[in-house]
């Protein structure tokens, strides 16, 4: 009856992603009982870590070629029947979601993807809560199979410490061949990517035009937030589209959202009610984004944000 | 080339969410469903764009009952050649994706196209599934995919960037924005979608073993606390402090 926690990893350190799918490993453990072996494939330099987010256990598979679902869902299957694993956990990422469906068909598993509560047993059934309709409902959810499969969403249970770190196993699992070939990864550095970020500021059209942004980067540079920007303004190019949220773009679950000229149609807000913390500065009073927001300031953006990155650098300072 | 593109029907973006019967299902009085956006504006549409450049057909595949067939239309009348429906409520992802598999197994399709989630159920758990039960290769979130005729160079979405495959033969895909452009049917696409073959055929047991036992809304928001636009250092303040979100 235990837990394997698939435990994601890029250029050689466990991301935290990793860290955050082990915690909840743990926190699982504490509910339905068992020990957590956290899977790591690919050579690392930290994997020992994982111990401190409660791994009680951590296998390293020397894999050196790029994901393949296919693959990587044969490991943990292999690794999970090896170690009497019942419950699988990965994060809801781009790998974890391509890994789920997987598992769940090869291991005559239960799946509920983006899971943001603790699962519990009820019986042989386990239960666990997750949003639906992009966050405007949750649904608690009972997998009535032996095998289980949880992705988990991100940012929801933020990774503490709860012990040491601890030795890491090298397994010899049969990785088998993949039949396609990646020939380029391209990420940007420096930066957190949108779906992991817990400060995001966001700008839409309101700022007029592209060549307005240097308030934006300056807010998020005090703040060490990552930007995002609304449809329309990735639409007409003033931004990349890979820092389009909302609906069709990405969706974020900061633990601040700072919107921007946003006026905040259903489509946007789709993607980033999730958020913890929601600030919305807008000069116009109607803006429907005043109604999903915490902390919301009426007037111009232009006067506001510069505004708002001193106070914040003050604090900074002082802090 | 056959590719199957595989279509939902989800509750409208602005949809008014509610339940009913002590909140076990989801209330549909009232609520206009569409075609998933993801399987419509981008699946749907590149399927398209590679038959009118390579040849072969494009099949739409439903789960679902009769109320689905205009929305199984719409995707005729947007241009696919012709649709399936499975006649059966499409009440688990593996269920769905058990007849999706066993339809693209019988028909000899080159590539399996998905949307990268529904807007209902956020899942995106589809795609993998027929994967894994066709024994083929997945790439999920893809907002770019060029294809020779022979091989297909794709580009997935990762966290913070793009990786890049290239793969000979058959394989699945979950599409995301980029991947193509949404098509509006015109008058003649609508006409000719009343006159293209739709086959209703019966599902295949399959069970699928999570069900949904209840719905909640998410707790509401405490209020909006307004803040004067000479006070910033009150708002940075109180994500500080009440918010303890810096």
């Amino acid at each position: 009856m235990s837990i394997l926690v698939f435990a994601e990893s890029a250029k050689g350190k466990i991301k935290k992603a990793g860290f955050e799918a082990t915690y909840f490993g743990h926190l699982t453990a504490q509910s339905i009982g068992g020990d957590v072996i956290s899977v790591v494939i690919g050579d690392t330099t930290n994997a020992k870590d994982l111990g401190k987010y409660g791994a009680t256990k951590v296998i390293q598979v020397a894999d050196q070629r790029s994901f393949d679902s296919g693959i990587y869902a044969s490991i943990l299957a292999q690794l999970a029947t090896e170690n009497g694993a019942t419950t699988i956990i990965v994060n809801h990422s781009s790998s974890g979601k391509s890994l789920g469906g997987r598992l769940a068909v090869k291991m005559a598993a239960g799946l509920v993807s983006g899971v943001n509560s603790v699962p519990v047993m009820d019986g042989a059934s386990m239960r666990v809560k997750k949003p639906v309709f992009s966050g405007k409902a949750i649904a608690e959810c009972e997998i009535t199979s032996i095998n289980k499969v949880l992705t988990l969403m991100g940012n929801a249970f933020p990774p503490l410490e709860v012990g040491g770190p601890i030795s890491v196993e090298d397994s010899k699992v049969d990785c088998g061949s993949s039949v396609y070939k990646v020939t380029e990864t391209k990420t940007v550095d420096g930066v957190v990517p949108l779906p992991e970020a817990e400060l995001v500021v966001s700008a839409g059209r309101g700022m007029k035009g592209p060549e307005n942004w240097g308030i934006i980067e300056e807010l998020a540079q005090a703040l060490g937030a990552t930007t995002a920007c609304s449809r329309p303004v990735a639409d007409t190019g003033w931004r990349p589209h890979h820092e389009h949220v909302g609906q069709t773009g990405v969706a974020v679950r900061p633990n601040l959202y700072i919107a921007i000229g946003i006026s905040g149609a259903i489509q946007h807000l789709a993607g980033v009610n999730s958020s913890k913390t929601i600030v919305v500065i807008n000069k116009d009073p109607e803006a429907p984004f005043f109604k999903a927001a915490d902390y919301g300031v009426c007037a111009d953006l232009f006067d506001v944000v510069p505004a708002l990155t001193l106070a914040i650098k003050k604090y900074k300072t002082n802090a | 080339m056959n590719l199957l593109v595989c279509i939902s029907k989800t509750p409208e973006t602005t949809a008014r969410i509610a339940f009913k019967d002590g909140n076990s299902s989801f209330d549909t009085d009232g609520v206009q469903f569409i075609m998933n956006p993801y399987d419509e504006w981008y699946a749907l549409v590149r399927a398209l764009e590679l038959k009118e450049q390579h040849g072969g057909k494009v099949i739409t595949i439903n789960v679902g009952d009769t109320s689905n067939d205009p929305m199984i239309r719409k995707s005729l009348a947007i241009g696919a050649d012709e649709a399936v429906r499975i006649d059966a409520d499409a009440n688990s992802s593996f269920f769905v994706a058990k007849q999706i598999a066993e339809y693209a197994k019988a028909n000899d399709i080159n590539i399996i196209f998905t949307g990268k989630e529904t807007i209902d159920y956020n899942s995106a758990e589809v795609g993998g599934m027929v994967a894994e039960m066709l024994d083929l290769p997945y790439f999920s979130f893809v907002s770019k995919m060029e294809h020779d005729g022979d091989k297909a160079i794709v580009t997935r979405d990762i966290e913070g960037g793009v990786e890049v495959a290239e793969i000979s033969g058959k394989f699945v895909l979950s599409a995301a924005k980029g991947l193509a452009e949404q098509r509006i049917p015109n008058m003649r696409g609508i006409m000719m979608a009343k006159r293209k073959p739709l086959a209703v055929i019966p599902a295949i047991e399959a069970e699928g073993n999570v069900k949904v036992n209840k719905y909640e809304l998410p707790p509401e928001k405490a209020g909006i606390t307004m803040i004067e636009a000479n006070d910033m250092d009150r708002l940075v303040k109180l994500l500080n402090e009440e918010a303890k979100v810096i």
